[in-house]
């Protein structure tokens, strides 16, 4: 066995690093979808969460870059910036664009969508947090106890919204299963390792995806059981897997407007 | 130049009671309880750090106003500051002088315990009265919540309490 610089095994820094890239990505894009709404969201309490929940969230991304740049991958900044987006990991749920329109100019966004979106993936973000408090991996250990931290307000946030509009109007009904069936198509890849999943695994770093799964839905089922409806089904085979590099033009889009003020001067000190 | 006397752990202390939270000049650094741990070896300085919220954009600052005052020590040599996560950083770290200097700014400190059904109260940060509602958990930094006071009709901010039981 091959024993790298850090003292541990190519084959457990290998899981690590792909790890890594994944918790990255799908919080630099999270945030990111989030950060659009800023000056679009329902009332202005709104504008003022949501930002700060975005803004803990590139917090979040930006440790795992670090412990990736610590690892040897290379500049934090520059693996959040510079990576073409064949070579990012994030599941397709967090690229997604928030509904029809450009921000700048006619923006139709979908509320639903985003409180749907959010309030799965940080359920998801919860259990994966929980399980790396364990992780073999100390670094990634200690990141995930302080993400736990900052996760419960966003967790009652989403929760609060999901709730509220799930219990409200029928045409705020309607919109809201619309969005979860959106949301749901998307989640395939969500506790995916993609191809790394036998490396991930057996590295005791993180529970498996099954396990996972199975704990995701135990901590959604009573608020379903409250809203009468029945537990949404996370399918069993993704239709495209973004931790093995399959995207939807979204991310194209996304990345050109986040990296755009990066790649003028990647020198510069912000 | 070769410094003559070794750095005590004190005068570091005394120095780091000066470096202030950017956004809130009121509380210094050891007052929110921010500092792990200060080393010293002769004339050589490491200090570390525990970053309140991760995304905060005013741990940067922080770091570089740390490493300014404590250069400004004659007898200090090298200093190496670095933010570390472990002990993590949660609101009980605040000092009780760290309380009463938030106050000082109109920031409400947070809360030492919480409910049962995981909600906070903490007392006005002006007229001290209980008689406060939740505007937003979220307000205008990362660590603060937005509330106001139905006693002298103030709006006023709150630290978030955060804790590992979360």
């Amino acid at each position: 066995m091959s024993i790298t610089d850090n003292g541990m095994s190519a084959e457990y820094k290998e899981a690590i690093t792909s790890l890594l890239f994944q918790l990255a990505d799908d919080d630099f894009l999270y945030a990111f979808r989030g950060s659009e709404w800023l000056g679009l969201a329902p009332h202005i309490e709104e504008d003022v969460a949501s930002s700060s929940i975005s803004q803990d969230s590139m917090g979040h991304a930006a440790m795992y870059y670090k412990l990736l740049e610590e690892l040897g991958a290379g500049k934090a900044d520059d693996l959040a910036h510079l990576r073409p987006a064949d070579e990012r990991k994030n599941s397709i749920l967090t690229e997604r664009v928030n509904g029809e329109g450009y921000y700048m100019e006619t923006p139709n966004y979908d509320w639903a969508y985003q409180v749907v979106r959010s309030y799965f993936y940080i359920q998801a973000k919860k259990v994966k947090m929980d399980s790396l408090c364990e992780s073999s991996y100390k670094p990634i250990a200690e990141v995930a106890i302080k993400v736990k931290m900052e996760l419960y307000y966003h967790k009652l946030h989403w929760e609060t919204w999901f709730k509220q509009l799930m219990n409200s109007t029928d045409v705020a009904k309607k919109k809201m299963n619309d969005a979860i069936t959106l949301v749901l198509n998307d989640f395939g890849d969500v506790f995916s390792f993609g191809n790394q999943k036998q490396k991930i695994e057996s590295s005791n770093l993180i529970d498996s995806e099954e396990e996972m799964k199975k704990q995701w839905q135990a901590i959604i089922n009573p608020v379903f059981e409250t809203l009468q409806m029945e537990v949404p089904l996370i399918p069993n085979h993704p239709v495209m897997n973004g931790r093995n590099g399959e995207h939807t033009k979204d991310l194209d889009e996304a990345l050109g407007t986040l990296s755009e003020v990066y790649k003028l001067d990647p020198a510069a000190v912000w | 130049m070769t410094a003559s006397v070794d750095v005590s752990t004190e005068r570091i202390f005394e120095v780091l009671m000066n470096v202030k939270d950017p956004e809130i000049d009121s509380v210094s650094i050891i007052d929110l309880g921010m500092v792990g741990e200060v080393t010293t070896e002769g004339n050589n300085v490491k200090i570390t750090l525990l970053p309140t919220f991760l995304g905060c954009p005013a741990l940067e600052f922080i770091k570089t106003n740390t490493v300014n005052a404590v250069k400004k020590l004659p007898e200090v040599e090298t200093i190496e500051v670095e933010f570390v996560f472990h002990p993590p950083w949660t609101s009980d770290r605040i000092t009780e002088q760290g309380h009463v200097n938030l106050k000082k700014f109109g920031i409400a400190p947070p809360p030492r315990y919480f409910e049962e059904d995981g909600s906070w109260h903490v007392d006005c940060a002006y007229c001290g009265s209980g008689y406060v509602s939740m505007e937003n958990i979220f307000g205008p930094t990362a660590c603060r919540s937005i509330l106001y006071c139905k006693s002298c009709k103030n709006v006023f901010e709150a630290m978030k309490p955060v804790s590992t039981l979360m």
